[in-house]
């Protein structure tokens, strides 16, 4: 392989314990993740798209090692990441940083703007306050805020202000991989459009690789070269962008897509056919493909076993992108 | 001439800080008609809300109607007593809200709820109430009524909640229905399916709608007319297939292109969004007499921060009106 894979996950599954026991006596537990595999190349962008309770952060905090997981192999740069010991952790952490949802509660309120982005290399402990002064100084710069305000606190920033510190800071310790997750949702439209394009910026500057999630296509379709759709804590479709948006072939995807209001006037409003089904519940062990419940399509094989991610047949009209692959019983027999 | 459901004229507000009065909103004039839906566009802090706060008369305490008049059919709103406006209120006029979590009571059951709005207004005994509330419940499409109607709102999910809301606000079949941010906290798929209901429910009992949002993609499938409003000020009205095919204010194309949409063209796309460069200024500065985008603003000139644009009807086309200096032709 000669590309440069920033990231690589293989088969991760992250399950949170509950209370009291199932009737065969086995602890109870949810299995928010579930197998899900993928990888980023460096200077790429991966968008995970999904509902809120998909699974799309669990899966993003458990391979940065912020909620442990139950099992699958983690690798960033090549190391080993799932395996680190406490110490070699704390060591490796630099390589991920998180950009958060909400630029209001991400940030200490009680310190200044610059110690805030200083944190991160504090704790990575390999540089001199000297340089930390002089990698604060082209991060403000990069980020678009003025030296000055290095002194303020958080609360005298705007909500996008804010969320440039918080970029700031994930960019300080030149992170292999930067989760962005929900970065402009709770942002003012005007304000999104230019987070987005200061996102892009810093991209080709720094060739940074991002993990992009997000419940929003439009952001997504704009920002991410490939895109995993979530549902239920696996992946339902997984394709590069193009031949994603193209020929969705997911029904669960292309009901998302139908939900998504246009812009275009006069369009009629999407029809998302979807069946009010009951949703699986994810602590019992999953027999069946679990959008079956809500499907149009679903038959009685659908109950049949997990589909997993596959490239569809080769008789399709529109030809699937390299990656393109999707997790369906009926991939073969689909209605379009 | 027959005169519409709503006018709103010159609605001037102001509150009252410890530094002084500061304008809230300025001049904001708009009509609406039976069954007609409206939109209400704008970045955060751009009075959208405030302005359905006082349609309703619930303007927080500091909050003071300063000029010009709301009438509903005919009545002036702006001076009527609090118990008119009571009656008025849940009755005639109702209101959803962006928090489905927050907007309904935890410890009643949601049918106790409902029946409230219908015992108040509509006289109905205890009975008589429960039963139509189970009718509603049916109508904004929750599955077995009847039983759940003894649910308590935590039990219901957050689409399941709003759509309660939805009920008790078209409990009395009113003729206004403002909905703020009804769907921001909800998932596209079931944001879509409020958005059906809306228009379906809106439809069948000719209720006038007044959404407030800040998706152009909403506008665009939930109404006919669109608002659009910076600063407190009405920057832009008109039919929404105007305003969207040709925005005229600068302020209005910015809002509509900085929002990636979705295409599914391949290999089409933008490196960079078009961005509306700032933020909204602060609300001391709403008065003012000058263009309060003009900062903002690409095709701002000297004479933009002299003095207030004054509103215009667009040539040839039905109540399009836009307040710019310059505005795009």
């Amino acid at each position: 392989m000669t590309a440069d894979i920033a990231l690589s996950v293989e088969n991760l599954s992250v399950s949170f314990p509950m209370r009291g026991r199932d009737p065969a006596g086995k602890k109870r537990a949810l299995l928010a993740v579930d197998n899900v595999s993928f990888s980023i190349q460096r200077g790429r962008t991966l968008g995970i798209v999904g509902e809120s309770g998909s699974g799309k952060t669990t899966a993003a905090m458990a391979l940065a090692r912020l909620v442990p997981k139950l099992g699958g192999q983690i690798s960033i740069d090549g190391i080993d990441f799932g395996a680190l010991d406490a110490a070699e952790l704390r060591r490796a952490r630099q390589r991920v940083q998180i950009i958060f949802q909400d630029p209001y509660s991400a940030l200490n309120p009680r310190l200044r703007a610059g110690e805030i982005v200083r944190e991160p290399l504090i704790y990575a402990g390999t540089t001199s306050r000297a340089e930390q002064d002089e990698i604060i100084d082209e991060l403000f710069e990069a980020v678009g805020l003025r030296p000055e305000q290095k002194t303020l606190f958080p609360h005298q920033f705007s909500g996008g202000q804010r969320q440039r510190i918080g970029i700031a800071r994930a960019l300080s310790t030149r992170p292999s991989l930067i989760i962005c997750d929900e970065p402009v949702s709770a942002l003012d439209v005007a304000v999104q459009s230019q987070i987005l394009n200061l996102l892009k910026s810093l991209q080709k500057k720094f060739s940074l690789t991002y993990l992009f999630i997000s419940h929003d296509l439009g952001v997504i379709q704009h920002m991410c070269d490939d895109i995993a759709v979530m549902y239920m804590g696996q992946f339902m479709e997984y394709a590069d962008r193009d031949s994603f948006f193209a020929a969705p072939r997911h029904p669960y995807s292309r009901a998302l897509l139908a939900a998504v209001p246009t812009i275009k006037v006069g369009a009629a409003p999407g029809n998302i056919h979807l069946v009010e089904g009951a949703i699986p519940d994810l602590t019992q062990e999953q027999t069946g493909c679990r959008f079956a419940s809500r499907c149009p399509h679903s038959e009685a094989k659908c109950g049949d076993g997990v589909p997993q991610l596959m490239a569809a047949g080769l008789h399709k009209s529109v030809p699937l992108g390299g990656l393109h692959r999707f997790a369906c019983h009926r991939m073969d027999d689909l209605p379009s | 001439m027959t005169e519409p459901l709503l006018d709103v004229r010159n609605l001037s507000v102001q509150f009252t800080t410890r530094n002084g009065r500061v304008t809230v909103l300025d001049d904001i004039s708009f009509s609406l008609e039976r069954g007609e839906r409206i939109s209400f566009v704008g970045e955060s802090g751009c009075g959208k809300s405030m302005t359905a706060l006082a349609l309703m008369g619930l303007l927080p305490a500091m909050g003071k109607v300063t000029g010009g008049e709301v009438r509903f059919k005919g009545e002036e709103l702006t001076t009527a007593s609090e118990s008119r406006m009571r009656l008025l209120r849940g009755n005639e006029i109702s209101m959803i809200f962006q928090e489905p979590m927050t907007s309904l009571n935890p410890v009643f059951t949601i049918g106790r709820q409902i029946a409230e709005v219908l015992q108040l207004h509509r006289g109905l005994d205890g009975k008589a109430a429960m039963a139509r509330a189970v009718d509603l419940l049916e109508a904004v499409r929750i599955p077995n009524a009847a039983s759940r109607i003894k649910d308590y709102p935590h039990q219901l999910s957050g689409g399941q909640r709003q759509r309660v809301m939805i009920a008790i606000a078209l409990a009395c079949e009113p003729e206004i229905l403002i909905a703020d941010e009804p769907t921001t906290a909800l998932d596209v798929t079931v944001q879509a399916e409020i958005f059906a209901l809306l228009r379906d429910l809106g439809a069948k009992l000719e209720t006038a709608i007044i959404l407030i949002t800040h998706d152009m993609g909403a506008v665009a499938q939930m109404s006919e007319r669109m608002l659009v409003m910076y600063a407190g000020r009405r920057v832009e009205e008109g039919r929404v297939a105007d305003v969207i095919s040709r925005p005229a204010h600068p302020y209005t194309k910015g809002l509509i292109s900085c929002v990636p949409h979705i295409t599914n063209s391949v290999g089409m796309r933008a490196e960079n969004l078009p961005e509306i460069e700032g933020i909204v200024p602060p609300i001391t500065s709403f008065g003012r007499d000058e263009c309060l985008f003009a900062p903002r603003c690409n095709r701002a000139e000297e004479g933009c921060f002299a003095a207030k644009p004054k509103n215009a009807s667009m040539a040839n086309q039905d109540r399009h009106y836009v307040a710019c200096w310059h505005p795009n032709e």
